[in-house]
């Protein structure tokens, strides 16, 4: 416990202030209070309290769940924007999909998204979820979600780093 | 006993004929012997170097009219030497003795061999397909031969694969996956239980195979570096060090004292992000968030500090054969320094409040325990091996620029939860001292070495990444192109290391077992 405390008090607040996220010309406070706020009030509208994402790899190489989990870190804490991750496609409000679509997983991912209660939305992260990436072409990748389902948001990179993956989420609940 | 006396006491084993014995690079040595050889040759290679074995692959020779090769790899670290065992089979005699029985480390080899190949391994006992799942690909087509053709037909689809059944009274099954709770990469695990304890259980993966090994085939080994780096994103630089190792050798390329220093540094980097954030993976699997919040913020700390000095997080783009792309230069030496610093002093907290809680200690302690003897006899490698007092890293064995550093081996014995725990602890600290040293003895010059002629030929590369050593077996035609590209992970070897672990344990402390290997979905599936 008292190593708990004293780490808590050296180390201070780790996250990063929204403005980084938020406004990227760094703008004044009062603005980004006012773009929390509509953040805040679209997603109670949208969604009802916050969005809830359920993440699907399709064959990817792991660099793009890391990341996904790094914009959960005390860094950058994306939950306070009212996004969190769950472990049931049935408690989502969207799907979170990376990789190219191995054929092994097609079937899983047709079936997670089915699983999704309505209204529901896909979310494509990395370049292998939006054409297979370098994995294009191979006898065993279908390259692309799109191809299967209705993606409404692709968040581009290889990685796409968690500050990207933030301000294209944030962008597109605008 | 020294790499001479190996060979010369092959040379005496009864009724074996060597057709030739050649040594292309220093720490290589190829013997070709006939296929009614194979079993025997290997059965001593095994006992004597002694090591499992590492790879087993074929080569679709038939274009050149030379039906396939099949390759076995040992170790023979004490000898600092690399036995590979070459045969040739005609076509229409597509079959080899298996070795799976003797050398279970063989055996998934066999099978990968067989999906991807069709050639039969005789007296396999296990010939179920590892990667082409049965309900998606048709029987007959082999991806790995040159001549295949992309097939639509799914008539042939037999869609069965058999479960190893465990029978009796109040015996119940659990199947978890392929998508799990978490984020994280798809495997399905199947679990036999009889009220808590588990009693088997049989992994089942494949699911992110991409058929990479084909991609591979008929690049440019530049342009093959980028899919290399894919393999697995969490060890993009020990995958493209192994790779580039590889090409080098074949291409004769005199890497620059520098860039070996900066690889090692590189791959010290990775080894620190990817060691704490299993860290915090134990800890959050048992519910202390505290610690594993601490834990992912060093590891975005490292992650920063990659992209400081090579713009990648993920340290990719950096390695090409020759060198290196990126340097270290004097203002970055001092950021490095400055967030060494931050990340020791930050270890050493995590390190306080995860021993000085006792409720922790007892869920890791004696938990997912792999005996010294199984992990032998499986063939499991890396810091999982170091876990249960296997002495072997191939920055040890096989040190290269690490002699100079003078490295310390992490080494624990009781094989269980906090056995790993503590060898990452170690292999952190031992990672910032490593890192001190290379900077102080950074030699100037170049970062790269420019070559021009390509060669042919087949070597080995290989890198101790931070779950054990990556290997690579390149083949490189006149040309300089791609004709083959083995790669194998260690998650390979030690996603088995895993099901013998958990035995006698109770399912909610599998996603602890499995975090204290954090094996790697894609690099087995490849």
């Amino acid at each position: 416990m008292i190593h708990i405390l004293k780490t808590r008090l050296n180390k201070g607040i780790l996250t990063k202030p929204a403005e980084i996220f938020l406004q990227p010309d760094s703008g004044t406070r009062e603005e980004i209070e006012a773009l929390g706020k509509e953040l805040r009030s679209l997603i109670i509208k949208r969604f009802g309290r916050s969005l809830f994402l359920r993440e699907v790899d399709t064959g990817s190489c792991g660099a793009c769940e890391s990341e996904i989990i790094a914009t959960t870190n005390p860094i950058y804490d994306i939950q306070r924007f009212g996004v969190n991750f769950v472990a049931s496609p049935r408690h989502a409000d969207a799907l979170m999909v990376t990789g190219p679509v191995s054929k092994n997983m097609l079937l899983a991912l047709k079936k997670t998204y089915e699983a999704v209660p309505e209204p529901k939305f896909i979310i494509t992260v990395g370049c292998c979820a939006h054409d297979g990436g370098v994995f294009k072409n191979s006898y065993y990748t279908h390259g692309g979600v799109k191809d299967f389902l209705p993606v409404e948001l692709h968040i581009p990179g290889c990685p796409p780093t968690p500050t990207q993956i933030i301000k294209s989420l944030l962008a597109f609940l605008r | 006993m020294d790499h001479l006396s190996i060979i010369s006491h092959i040379k005496e084993i009864d009724g074996v004929e060597l057709l030739d014995i050649r040594e292309p690079h220093p720490d290589e040595t190829i013997i070709s012997i006939r296929p009614k050889d194979f079993k025997k040759v290997c059965m001593h290679l095994h006992t004597l170097c002694p090591s499992p074995v590492m790879m087993l692959f074929a080569c679709d020779e038939r274009r050149k009219g030379a039906g396939f090769s099949i390759y076995a790899v040992f170790m023979a670290a004490p000898q600092k030497k690399w036995f590979v065992i070459e045969m040739n089979i005609a076509e229409n005699e597509a079959r080899f003795d298996s070795l799976a029985k003797e050398i279970y480390s063989a055996s998934l080899f066999e099978r990968e061999i067989k999906e991807m190949f069709g050639i039969e391994p005789v007296g396999n006992p296990d010939t179920r397909r590892l990667r082409l799942h049965d309900e998606i690909w048709p029987e007959g087509h082999y991806p790995m031969l040159k001549d295949f053709i992309r097939t639509t037909d799914t008539t042939s689809v037999s869609g069965d694969y058999r479960f190893t059944k465990v029978e009796g009274e109040g015996i119940f099954e659990v199947p978890v996956g392929p998508v799990h709770a978490g984020i994280i990469g798809p495997g399905h695990f199947r679990f036999s239980s009889a009220g808590e304890p588990i009693i088997n259980l049989e992994i089942r993966l494949g699911f992110t195979h991409r058929g990479i090994e084909k991609l591979m085939e008929g690049k440019d080994p530049a342009d093959a570096v980028a899919i290399a780096e894919r393999v697995e994103g969490d060890s993009s630089f020990a995958h493209s060090l192994a790779f580039c190792h590889a090409a080098e050798k074949i291409n004769a390329i005199a890497v620059p004292e520098r860039a070996k220093y900066l690889r090692a540094l590189f791959l010290e980097l990775e080894r620190m992000y990817n060691h704490v954030n299993d860290i915090g993976g134990i800890a959050t699997d048992v519910g202390f968030s505290f610690p594993a919040a601490l834990a992912s913020a060093i590891k975005e700390n490292i992650l920063s500090l990659n992209e400081e000095l090579t713009s990648s997080r993920y340290l990719r783009g950096v390695n090409i054969a020759g060198g290196v792309l990126k340097d270290v230069c004097r203002d970055k030496i001092k950021l490095l320094k400055r967030a060494l610093e931050v990340a020791i002093k930050d270890i050493n907290r995590l390190k306080e409040i995860l021993d000085s809680s006792n409720s922790f200690l007892d869920r890791v302690d004696g938990t997912g325990i792999l005996k010294k003897k199984t992990a032998q006899d499986i063939g499991i490698v890396g810091m999982a091996a170091r876990a249960c007092g296997i002495a072997m890293d191939l920055r040890k064995d096989f040190p290269g620029i690490y002699d100079k550093i003078k490295f310390n081996i992490a080494l624990e014995h009781s094989g269980d939860v906090l056995a790993r725990l503590r060898i990452r602890f170690s292999e952190f600290m031992e990672s910032v001292r490593l890192i001190g040293l290379l900077i102080e003895g950074l030699p100037p010059g170049d970062i790269r070495a420019c070559h021009a002629q390509h060669k042919e030929g087949l070597s080995l590369g290989y890198a101790e990444g931070w779950r054990g050593q990556v290997l690579y077996a390149l083949k490189l035609d006149p040309a300089g192109i791609i004709e083959r590209c083995k790669i194998v992970d260690p998650s390979f070897h030690n996603w088995h290391g895993l099901s013998y672990s958990v035995l006698g344990d109770i399912i909610p402390d599998f996603p602890l077992c499995n975090k204290s290997f954090d094996l790697s979905y894609p690099g087995n599936d490849l």
